[in-house]
């Protein structure tokens, strides 16, 4: 089973992050099963998690609670990360959540971008804010990301949609494409022989 | 099993007073502690190094070498030894003088130290922290095992002609521990030398550090030092006793909620759930302490942090006399359901049986009829020193 995790970073409820994230990840599922490739979604809503997240941060200490979140998302075949648009940039609720994240988990990871703001104004806030955080990252970051303003709720002629699908059916292509995340439970170690020689 | 303790030797104010010890208070205590853990039976007294207040243990062999002075009994240890900082070759000299000084009453735990800036003032970059814990350390071994070391790294000025002085006690290196909260490569490390393995685990779930703890016991046994399950494996843990649970609680509360480190974190009682750290009764800590075998096995050290958080001296001191009180009982638990096959940690004097053995069914050293005195170097099995009649003869 092909896992997708949606990552949402909205904080009011209902929140309209957390909205265009499950409108990705359906579509994405409807790609991959059309793919014939069955998958399934795992909503993080990282509301839930700011409490853990900030101990995290004055700590390092991850609660069991943030522990599942982080192996979900080394488990994930893709990632859909959706952030609200605050004072020009991701909220710092989602920067915290890939801050904790371990260095490397994203790493070579498929990724789709989303956004949420007041007005289309605030859309290049994937271009300059979200996908440098992910370049760093080094994941591999979906080419069409989606951007909803509060006015594409209720756009007619269905172009919010049109948008997630194709978005999401760019997606579902570099999550078949990507190699399947090995996930076991032991570290992976370099012979010391090898570790001498270096 | 060894049971002993670990100061990381920081410098912190009392938060129920506001009042900060002084260094050279924080320096005696050290000294007391180590004192009072002999005298209640334990096993080892550790004591960090760092570079930087507020901690004070710059000098360790300095420290222990003082302590040595005044114990007959107790193993002295390091938690951790700077092994990407510090010269490999002042390491061999500082610990086999306190060896030669302790009567081999030292081992010493290996770690790299995560402070950045400390690494510049000894003219090291943190970036190499990995590369500089294996070349200093492969470097440091050689020390003390070879009588005459040629070598040349990448990190120091090579060595030509060079003899450690003095040669290691009974041509025995103290005992070696790799400290490490998540590098693999240092569990290799440890499993490749067939070195002890310490995990800190205070800060950590279990879940952790019995990943951690299982791989090095997995590469143990690839690298040809025998079955995974003995393996030399050291734990830390750290506790906080009072008769009554809810005494213990009240009591160490102000501490942990300020604490360097887990202060403004999680609560304490998150805190306990999810890492080792037990607050309650003495057997609450008995039992919590025997569980650690159910997670990581049979393991050979168990250290606890005891004097942190700005804990004043006097409060360390009971929480010492509480320890000698279920030491008995926390040795009988872990004495309950060990294999026979499962080794204690080496020590001086094992190792240099070890060492008897292991030549009692070699060659024969020593030719016959020498009047030389003991061999003190263990691979080539003769002194680096010319014999007294050979530099008289060449007068």
């Amino acid at each position: 089973m092909t896992s997708i995790v949606v990552v949402t970073a909205g904080t009011s409820i209902p929140s309209s992050s957390r909205m265009l994230g499950e409108q990705l990840g359906e579509a994405t599922v409807v790609s991959l099963v059309a793919s014939g490739v069955p998958a399934e979604v795992t909503h993080l809503e990282l509301r839930t998690l700011a409490v853990d997240l900030a101990q995290h941060l004055a700590t390092r200490v991850p609660s069991v609670r943030l522990r599942e979140a982080f192996d979900a998302v080394c488990a994930a075949d893709g990632v859909i990360a959706v952030t609200p648009v605050f004072n020009g940039s991701y909220s710092g609720l989602f920067k915290l959540f890939f801050d904790a994240l371990d260095e490397d988990a994203m790493a070579g990871r498929p990724v789709l971008l989303g956004a949420t703001g007041g007005t289309a104004r605030h859309s290049l806030v994937i271009d300059h804010a979200m996908l440098p955080l992910f370049f760093y990252l080094k994941a591999v970051v979906a080419p069409h990301p989606v951007f909803a303003a509060t006015k594409d709720w209720g756009a007619s002629g269905g172009k919010l949609d049109h948008r997630i699908t194709r978005a999401a059916e760019e997606f579902a292509k570099l999550v078949l494409a990507a190699a399947p995340h090995a996930h076991g439970d032991d570290f992976e170690v370099t012979d010391f022989t090898d570790l001498l020689g270096g | 099993m060894q049971l002993g303790i670990f100061s990381v030797g920081d410098v912190t104010p009392d938060p129920t007073t506001g009042r900060t010890p002084s260094e050279h208070e924080r320096i005696k205590a050290a000294v007391t502690l180590a004192k009072k853990a002999e005298e209640i039976g334990l096993d080892v007294f550790a004591t960090g190094e760092h570079h930087n207040p507020p901690f004070h243990p710059s000098s360790p062999t300095t420290l222990l070498g003082f302590i040595a002075a005044q114990t007959e009994r107790i193993i002295l240890s390091t938690a951790t030894t700077l092994i990407t900082t510090n010269d490999p070759v002042k390491l061999a000299e500082d610990y086999s003088v306190l060896q030669h000084l302790a009567d081999g009453r030292v081992d010493l735990m290996m770690g790299r130290g995560n402070t950045g800036p400390v690494y510049p003032w000894f003219g090291k970059d943190i970036r190499e922290g990995i590369g500089l814990a294996i070349e200093n350390y492969a470097l440091l071994r050689r020390l003390w095992r070879e009588e005459v070391v040629n070598w040349e790294g990448k990190f120091r000025t090579p060595l030509q002609g060079f003899t450690l002085a003095p040669r290691p006690l009974d041509g025995v290196p103290p005992f070696v521990w790799h400290g490490s909260i998540r590098s693999p490569e240092i569990a290799e490390q440890a499993a490749y030398y067939g070195d002890g393995f310490f995990h800190n685990n205070i800060f950590w779930t279990m879940s952790h550090t019995k990943r951690m703890v299982n791989l090095y016991r997995r590469r143990f046994e690839h690298h040809g030092h025998g079955p995974a399950d003995t393996a030399i494996v050291g734990l830390g843990g750290q506790f906080f006793m009072g008769r009554k649970s809810q005494d213990a609680v009240n009591e160490f509360r102000p501490y942990f909620d300020v604490a360097p480190v887990y202060g403004y974190g999680p609560s304490l009682e998150e805190f306990m759930a999810e890492t080792p750290l037990t607050v309650g009764s003495p057997q609450q800590v008995l039992e919590r302490t025997l569980s650690f075998t159910g997670e990581v096995g049979h393991y050979q050290r168990q250290l606890f942090l005891v004097d942190h958080a700005g804990l004043p001296l006097k409060t360390v001191l009971e929480q010492l006399d509480l320890l000698g009180e279920i030491l008995p009982d926390l040795r009988k638990g872990y004495a309950e359901g060990r294999p026979a096959h499962v080794p204690d940690a080496p020590t001086h004097a094992s190792l240099v049986a070890a060492r008897d053995a292991a030549a009692a069914t070699a060659e024969p050293e020593v030719p016959a009829g020498s009047t030389s005195p003991a061999p003190v170097d263990d691979v080539t099995g003769r002194s680096p020193y010319p014999e007294a009649t050979e530099v008289e003869a060449a007068r």
